[in-house]
């Protein structure tokens, strides 16, 4: 498992760059990943960012777009508008998360 | 805040510029074969590719008001359903079907059709109705669920789908 500095820390990733423990993320981390893929963080991505945990810590597997629609409340549309072309991919990597595995 | 240099970035292809086009022909009016295309095209918006559904024949039932929330499953000749055959066609069996299939989608989130034409026209995605399914059934716009984009020839949507993966259901 390879390891990465990110905002100054040196954090587990997975191969592709994911994060894979839950632990080591906080909102500076989140902004440097966002950063990274060219997404500039306003308060509604945020508010995404931080259902994604707590969906996470809840129910223990990432949130795919029909759940963070359903129960979080965020339009599927505008998901797509704040997370371009891969919304459900580039959540999960902001949040620190592992890439959802749900189909739907 | 930057990242450091050493730091891996997973690619989301958003300086892919080699554009990626699916359309689907869902031609089965069958809820069990309802799905296989709603989940497939639904996933390949999510991975920021173009879609395009075409409903025709049986489909069509997929996207016609009144039908498309009755959708039904049957195990009659469906040896996968892992039942006698011979009391497949017995009343009430696919009323039964029908529910436990519901059931086990619910089960999974998984929308019913309506809701999940939603979500894909929500992510984008474009919904086609064929000329000739339309005209044999004489059904118009005003029959078909409102986000549908069009009814189109068969043409038209060879036009349409130029350059596209072609998925046959």
């Amino acid at each position: 498992m390879p390891t990465t500095t990110i905002a100054g820390r040196d954090v587990a990733v997975d191969d592709e760059g994911f994060m894979t423990q839950y632990d080591q993320w906080d909102e500076d981390m989140g902004k440097a990943l966002a950063a990274a893929i060219g997404v500039d963080m306003t308060d509604e991505h945020w508010n995404v960012i931080r259902f994604l945990r707590e969906d996470f810590k809840a129910q223990g597997e990432t949130p795919t777009i029909r759940r963070v629609s359903t129960a979080g409340g965020v339009d599927t549309k505008q998901l797509f508008v704040l997370f371009p072309k891969k919304p459900a991919k580039k959540m999960a990597y902001i949040a620190g998360l592992p890439k959802p595995l749900g189909c739907v | 805040m930057t990242a450091t240099q050493d730091m891996i970035v997973p690619s989301f292809d958003d300086d892919d510029n080699s554009y990626r086009k699916l359309a689907i022909i869902c031609s089965k009016g069958n809820l069990d074969m309802a799905y296989p295309g709603l989940i497939l095209g639904n996933a390949a918006l999510g991975e920021g590719v173009e879609l395009h559904l075409f409903f025709t024949f049986w489909g069509f039932d997929m996207i016609t008001k009144g039908r498309m929330e009755r959708l039904k499953f049957t195990p009659v000749g469906n040896t996968a359903a892992h039942m006698p055959m011979a009391l497949t066609p017995l009343p009430g069996m696919t009323k039964m079907a029908t529910r436990m299939m519901q059931k086990s989608m619910d089960a999974l989130d998984i929308p019913p059709v309506p809701e999940f034409l939603e979500l894909i026209k929500g992510s984008g995605g474009h919904v086609w109705a064929c000329r000739l399914s339309a005209d044999m059934n004489h059904l118009t716009k005003d029959d078909l669920w409102d986000g549908v984009d069009g009814i189109i020839s068969a043409s038209d949507f060879i036009e349409m789908t130029d350059g596209a993966q072609l998925l046959f259901i």
